[in-house]
């Protein structure tokens, strides 16, 4: 056999495994697992004190080329990726050119093939430039290979665009991720509004600009029959929406939520960090409550991290003038790991589906299993490992992250893609 | 005397209550010097101030400049519309050039919320905020203070009503805060699109209506309504909101007999407050603007003395 991981805890909800076993891979692919293979494998791994899980996947990141090589390459964002325990990711459209063609998708994916050791799977853009206007070639980039749909960071406004954007993403089958932002409600603001903006004399965003485009969506959603998928939701009201368009009008709407969202309040801006500033902003500590209790219930379907880097000289500016976003690739494992996992609120099973098996459902990726016969694509992580959150030290261009200096235990051991270790300790 | 533990002065939120009386006592004393034949004191004498107004300003950076000049202190007069900013350089990079002129203090208006608190993490030198964005204006809330005290000889228990453009205005925070923190009983009124979300949690009792503000107030405080409001939807007009909230002699009646008048200027004649209020005898407008140069020496003083109080460079 090619590659076989020994004695790793495996943790696969698509197949109820929670066991200590080996997992033997041949041709890139798992042919076995077992309490214990008799075979001997070219590589043998000890994953003893290990844990085994399909390949986490980032459904939302910002890879930034073409046009912004200076924030982070495809390159660099795929060995963060890596680093941080993914094996694949989708990137947004918001590059410079936008990818709203088909050329841009395969210049995405070519250069993804040359220089990534990971998955990399485009989301397109829904209008053209993401103007919000005018259609993109949906069907001519789901033939180049988009996975979903999505104006990230420029969302639809006009909601007859959005209206047609859904019924014309059906012919593919595609999912549409909102970022939903109603730009008139948020106008201006750099913070979530409330008592913090108030006192720090920031311009607020009032929560109301993210709510009313979730239960818009969930209205043309139920119209349209289109999947939608609401990108980094960020208040209580937001995901009460979504629960109840899924849960009483059977619609089919999933959302995720990122780290910073679950780990941060809107009071962590009272330093006028700027790694603090993001769409959406930090919210109450009401919101972030709900959005911990959506973790662990499920309502939250998949955990990502809308990974966005800015070089410093981007972020190093007065607060109102840095731009959005935060990264977060090389820290949301860890996070979780710690946070959520170590203390008790979420089990082994449901990270695995945070990270694998919603995402890969959602996207329609035949990936997030230790199924035989699947790619051999696994995240191993060392859930007692301690240390300290350094970005000096990620493979990412930028550094934009507001948690440098956590104290962390638990986190990425090492990644595998189709049988090859990418990244180890 | 109590001593002044601060390297900058950002804003009023972290002062405390010793702070601000220092604050007072110290410029009380220091008016002295301003109706002198000779209006300078050698206390700065050697020592370098740099002004860096990012924002038009002509009556807190004049205020500033004397302070300093009665302090004796040579003077650097930085305006971003004469300098490297308007090639793209960025606070940072102006920040570090200044600071290798190493002077001691720098005093800093900006339209930008948290701009002195980005000088403050990377200067040694002590930092004033003179006005950042719509966050704090602490200097000229000390002054205010300043104002109603010599007026009133004591602040606890004095009601305040702050009335116009809350939301918009440094002034309405740093007054709230500083006058809740000295136990002033602080209303704030004005039209409920321009009262920040949560606005009482800093210590103000809010109205909509200026009646119920004004009602025993024994300090009206006025803020200018800027003619851009009724283009971004806060009000229908200037007209509308001058029946409203504007300050008219009749509605005098209500506040206090021995009340006054302050207003942090410039002055809206006929939007925000009449003009026979703005120049009866009730009005302390112009005691505001002497104090300001008191409150000025008086924080440069302070600040002065604590220059190694902080001797970091954090890299971020």
């Amino acid at each position: 056999m090619q590659l076989i991981l020994r004695q790793g805890r495996i943790v696969d909800p698509s197949q109820k495994l929670n066991k200590v076993a080996d997992v033997g891979i041949e041709e890139g692919r798992i042919v076995e697992i077992a309490a214990r293979i008799r075979k001997k494998g070219r590589k043998e791994i000890d994953a003893r004190g290990l844990t085994v899980f399909p390949g986490f996947i980032d459904m939302h990141v910002h890879l930034r080329e073409p046009g912004r090589e200076d924030s982070e390459t495809i390159e660099s964002g795929t060995n963060a990726a890596a680093r941080g325990g993914f094996t694949a990711v989708a990137c947004m459209p918001n590059t410079q050119p936008v990818n709203d063609s088909k050329a841009v998708t395969s210049f995405i994916l070519e250069k993804a093939s040359e220089v990534s050791k990971i998955a990399v799977y485009p989301v397109g853009a829904i209008t053209k430039g993401s103007e919000g206007k005018i259609l993109a070639e949906i069907g001519d980039m789901f033939r180049a290979g988009i996975v979903a749909v999505s104006d990230d960071g420029h969302p639809v406004q006009d909601s007859q665009v959005m209206r047609r954007a859904m019924e014309y993403s059906r012919l593919f089958d595609l999912p549409v991720i909102d970022h939903c932002e109603d730009r008139n409600l948020s106008a201006g603001g750099v913070m979530n509004e409330g008592y913090y903006s108030t006192l720090l004399g920031l311009r607020g965003i009032n929560p109301a600009a993210e709510e009313v485009q979730v239960v818009r969506d969930t209205i043309l959603a139920r119209q349209t029959g289109a999947h939608v998928h609401i990108a980094h939701i960020s208040t209580r009201r937001s995901l009460e929406a979504v629960v109840r368009a899924r849960k009483h009008d059977k619609i089919s709407v999933t959302c995720e939520a990122t780290p910073h969202h679950l780990l941060l309040t809107e009071a962590d801006v009272c330093s006028y960090d700027t790694n603090m500033k993001m769409y959406p902003p930090l919210r109450s500590r009401e919101d972030v409550d709900a959005l911990a209790q959506g973790i662990a219930s499920g309502d939250i379907d998949v955990i990502a991290t809308d990974h966005a880097p800015h070089n410093i000289n981007q972020k190093m500016l007065e607060f109102d003038r840095a731009p959005f976003g935060v990264i977060g690739l090389e820290t949301a494992v860890g996070l979780i790991c710690d946070r959520f996992v170590r203390t008790g609120i979420i089990t082994l099973e449901r990270m695995a589906q945070l990270f694998c098996s919603n995402p890969a459902r959602i996207l329609r990726l035949q990936r997030g299993t230790l199924a035989k016969g699947s790619w051999a694509d696994i995240t191993v992580l060392d859930m007692e490992r301690k240390y300290e959150v350094r970005p000096e030290e990620f493979a990412s261009r930028s550094r934009n992250t507001p948690f440098a200096g956590w104290k962390l235990r638990g986190g990425p051991a090492m990644t595998i893609v189709k049988g090859k270790v990418v990244w180890s300790l | 005397m109590a001593s002044f533990s601060h390297k900058d002065l950002l804003g009023i939120e972290p002062l405390s209550v010793e702070d601000v009386n220092l604050i007072l006592d110290t410029a009380a004393t220091l008016k002295e010097v301003s109706a002198r034949a000779v209006k300078k004191v050698p206390t700065l004498r050697g020592k370098t101030v740099i002004n860096l107004f990012f924002e038009a300003s002509t009556r807190t950076r004049s205020s500033f400049e004397l302070a300093e000049k009665r302090l004796s202190a040579d003077i650097l007069n930085f305006s971003a519309s004469t300098s490297s900013v308007t090639k793209g350089e960025t606070l940072l990079d102006t920040a570090y050039t200044l600071e290798s002129m190493a002077p001691d203090i720098i005093v800093i208006r900006h339209e930008s919320a948290g701009a002195p608190h980005l000088l403050s993490r990377v200067c040694h030198s002590n930092i004033i905020n003179a006005g950042d964005g719509m966050h704090e204006h602490p200097t000229q809330a000390l002054l205010d203070a300043l104002t109603i005290r010599t007026v009133k000889g004591h602040l606890d228990g004095l009601k305040l009503a702050i009335i116009g453009d809350i939301s918009h205005s440094r002034v309405a925070r740093s007054d709230t805060i500083l006058f809740n923190k000295m136990g002033m009983d602080v209303w704030v009124c004005g039209p409920p699109t321009l009262i920040p979300w949560d606005f009482h949690k800093l210590g103000a009792r809010i109205t909509a209506h200026i009646e119920e503000a004004l009602e025993g107030a024994d300090i009206v405080m006025m803020l200018r309504l800027q003619n851009e409001r009724q283009n971004e939807a806060f009000i229908p007009s200037t007209r509308e909101y001058y029946n409203l909230y504007g300050l008219r002699r009749e509605r005098m009646r209500l506040a206090k007999k021995d009340t006054i008048v302050m207003h942090p200027g410039p002055v809206n004649r006929g939007v925000e407050i009449d003009s026979d209020v703005a120049d009866a005898g009730y009005s302390v407008i112009l005691n505001q603007v002497a104090n300001g140069v008191a409150i000025r020496m008086a924080i440069l003083y302070l600040l002065s003395g604590n220059a190694g109080l902080r001797p970091k460079r954090t890299a971020r």
